[in-house]
């Protein structure tokens, strides 16, 4: 039987990884990503946990054990964040061009300098061509539930790609809400024992993570990028097959909130989703025509949706929580290059940075905004919303 | 744990590597892997044995392997071990990290730290040729003083390698307090293989430091490799050690600490040095030795 309990974003994830049967977890503590690891260390001093816990000196060898783990056929998890991510970056090319499942989560939180713990996209955004599946989340419930769908979907064989799972920092990490908890042996029927032959063996051994020269490098990365292709099925398809087990889905790649016949809607990735579907609703009672696209996977990206859109919107705005320095928002630069020959009218807003609050008179603005430029106003592409002074 | 050249298994798990003529540290791998036997999975960062031994779609190692990062070394061989364990491998399997003086003693350090306080079931094998050869002969802690090296070139302002004492693994490994650290020298295999054998049967971190001349950063001729290694153990440039449990001994005593002159002009490494700088260095090994003697208790 599931259970319901009232939980953190961080130990709603951490259930997620529980359940998920894993054999080995490397971890280093960073905020905001600490509540999730302290929880994996409880799981094991109260003897439910089933994995080793292995408590290394650093974010860097957290993921080289990870790696090691998953090269001798064992699930393997480990978490991090901000400054945390950047350090075990070089480990997060290894892991994925070897073609090995791990699954991580990170909280997301902005980067130094200036220090800051709190919450944007910055650090995962910058790892976008790692190589890693990236799935971002809106709520605590989605955590635990993505966190064992991203096991799924990493050990596809099609796929056999790693997966992060981003939850913002301290909006979700740190904020309670009630999590149904699945039953262990739901789990065990939707998530089978990983099994691959991308694993040492002593009957066959093997070179792993190994050196490829120029003669058949792109080979190797074509056959990655195939494999993200074959993740945008999968993503969608291991979603659906939640649902059946646990009667919860998130829409696969990407969600459409009360976009029917809406002249503009906003796009947004992660908590601010929370934020942007309540407005939409109150938006929505005054009649104004809004919607709401949520981006879940933002590699791969759901490059096909957003093309198809066509004019299907007077204007669409990006929520960025993050920005690439000297061009725009991350995730506007996908929207935008997605919607590569359709004329519908696009900004992207640049706020939520550093753990800055997004309040929802924030996202009105933005929302009315939008209809001034669908009405013709001329408008600067990106803009940072909220700021004390530009 | 008697190492009989007789009876020693006729089977090579390493054979066929893109090494340089010479290369001590392939020979260190090869007599690692006679020991180690079937029952093995290794991993290796970016170095001169990965590099050598395995590009696809070739490989010179015949039991399995990886490469993983250079500071990731430690810790991929760490969680190899632990999986190992906690999916129940056959318990005779031998996880081995095999690295560089660069990708142990500098870049590696951190992880080979955070292995050792774990106490890993791991044997850590550090092939030690005095600087980052496999990208082309740039300075590590562990080049000798005044060699010279790329990034340690000679001139009107230089005399090559500046620090006076390579960084001692041994003694970073002994202060962790694993179970099982030695040192030793391609040059002297019997002893090196005895090490192994023993380190295989230790349960825990085991860290072997093996110096392994390089003919083409050292500059010397590549039939000479065992004769170098050996030069070096017999005038105290190098020594052969272990610390078992915390128990010290030092297994291999000089007769004499002769002079160090023809060693050093045998390697084009140290062409620049003069009588001044033999003497020099001839006294930096003289007070060396006084610590170890009394490190080793024999003081």
């Amino acid at each position: 039987m599931s259970e319901k309990a009232f939980l953190s974003g961080n130990e709603a994830a951490a259930h997620g990884v529980r359940l998920s049967r894993p054999h080995v977890v490397s971890a280093y503590p960073i905020t905001p990503q600490t509540t999730l690891v302290e929880k994996l260390a409880e799981f094991v001093a109260e003897g439910n946990a089933g994995f080793r816990y292995m408590m290394v000196e650093s974010e860097h060898s957290a993921m080289a054990s990870a790696l090691g783990a998953s090269m001798m056929g064992a699930r393997a998890f480990t978490a991090s964040s901000s400054q945390g991510l950047l350090y075990m970056c070089e480990m997060l090319s290894y892991v994925s061009g070897a073609r090995h499942p791990v699954v991580m989560v990170d909280a997301n939180r902005s980067t130094a300098t200036p220090w800051n713990i709190y919450g944007d996209q910055r650090d995962a955004l910058s790892m976008r061509d790692a190589g890693w599946i990236m799935l971002f989340v809106e709520s605590g419930q989605e955590a635990l539930d993505t966190v064992i769908q991203a096991y799924k979907i990493a050990e596809d064989p099609k796929v056999m790609t790693p997966v992060m799972v981003n939850l913002d920092g301290f909006t979700l990490t740190h904020t309670y809400d009630m999590v149904e908890i699945p039953a262990q042996d739901t789990v065990d029927k939707f998530l089978p024992p990983f099994t691959t032959a991308n694993k040492m063996s002593l009957e066959d051994p093997k070179t792993l993570c190994q050196t490829v020269g120029p003669d058949f490098h792109a080979e190797g990365r074509y056959l990655q990028q195939e494999a993200f292709g074959f993740a945008k099925v999968i993503i969608d398809e291991v979603d659906r097959e939640y649902e059946t087990f646990t009667g919860r889905s998130y829409g696969g790649m990407i969600e459409e909130y009360r976009c029917e016949d809406a002249r503009v809607v906003l796009v947004a990735m992660g908590s601010v989703v929370g934020t942007t579907r309540i407005v939409v609703d109150q938006l929505r009672e005054q009649g104004e025509k809004v919607g709401l696209i949520k981006i879940r996977s933002f590699r791969p990206f759901p490059k096909e949706y957003f093309k198809q859109l066509q004019k299907k919107f007077d204007a669409m705005g990006v929520i960025d929580r993050s920005i690439s320095f000297g061009f725009e928002g991350t995730v506007f630069s996908e929207v935008k290059s997605s919607m590569y020959g359709s004329d519908t009218k696009l900004s992207n807003y640049i706020v939520g940075l550093g753990g800055r609050d997004i309040p929802k008179s924030l996202i009105e603005e933005m929302f009315h905004k939008l209809f001034e430029l669908a009405g013709g106003k001329d408008d600067e592409e990106v803009q940072f919303l909220g700021m004390r002074w530009k | 744990m008697a190492i009989n050249y007789k009876t020693l298994d006729d089977t090579e798990l390493l054979y066929g590597a893109k090494t340089c003529q010479g290369c001590g540290a392939i020979m260190a791998a090869r007599m690692m892997m006679k020991i180690l036997g079937k029952k093995t999975c290794l991993a290796t960062p970016a170095c001169c044995f990965a590099a050598t031994t395995t590009v696809y779609p070739q490989s010179a190692i015949f039991v399995n392997n990886a490469v993983s990062a250079f500071p990731g070394l430690a810790a991929t061989v760490s969680g190899m071990a632990v999986a190992k364990e906690v999916l129940g491998w056959d318990e005779e399997v031998t996880i081995v990290g095999i690295a560089g003086d660069g990708g142990t003693i500098d870049i590696g350090l951190q992880g080979l730290s955070g292995a050792a306080e774990r106490n890993d079931d791991i044997i850590y094998l550090c092939y030690d040729n005095e600087a980052y050869m496999n990208t082309g002969v740039q300075r590590s802690a562990s080049t000798p003083y005044k060699s010279w090296t790329t990034t340690t070139p000679t001139g009107v302002c230089s005399k090559g390698e500046r620090n006076e004492m390579r960084k001692s693994l041994f003694e970073i490994m002994v202060a962790h307090r694993i179970p099982y650290i030695a040192t030793a020298s391609v040059a002297y295999p019997k002893d090196f293989m005895e090490k192994i054998a023993k380190a295989k049967t230790v349960k825990g971190c085991k860290v072997i430091h093996v110096t392994a001349p390089c003919p083409t950063g050292w500059g010397y001729d590549p039939s000479l490799t065992v004769e170098i290694g050996k030069m070096a153990v017999e005038l105290g440039l190098w020594y052969l050690a272990e610390c078992e449990n915390g128990e010290m001994k030092l297994n291999h005593m000089p007769k004499k600490l002769g002079p160090v002159d023809d060693y050093l002009k045998m390697q084009k490494r140290f062409k620049h040095l003069n009588e001044k700088d033999y003497v020099e260095i001839s006294k930096i090994r003289d007070r060396e030795w006084i610590r170890l003697k009394k490190m080793f208790g024999l003081a």
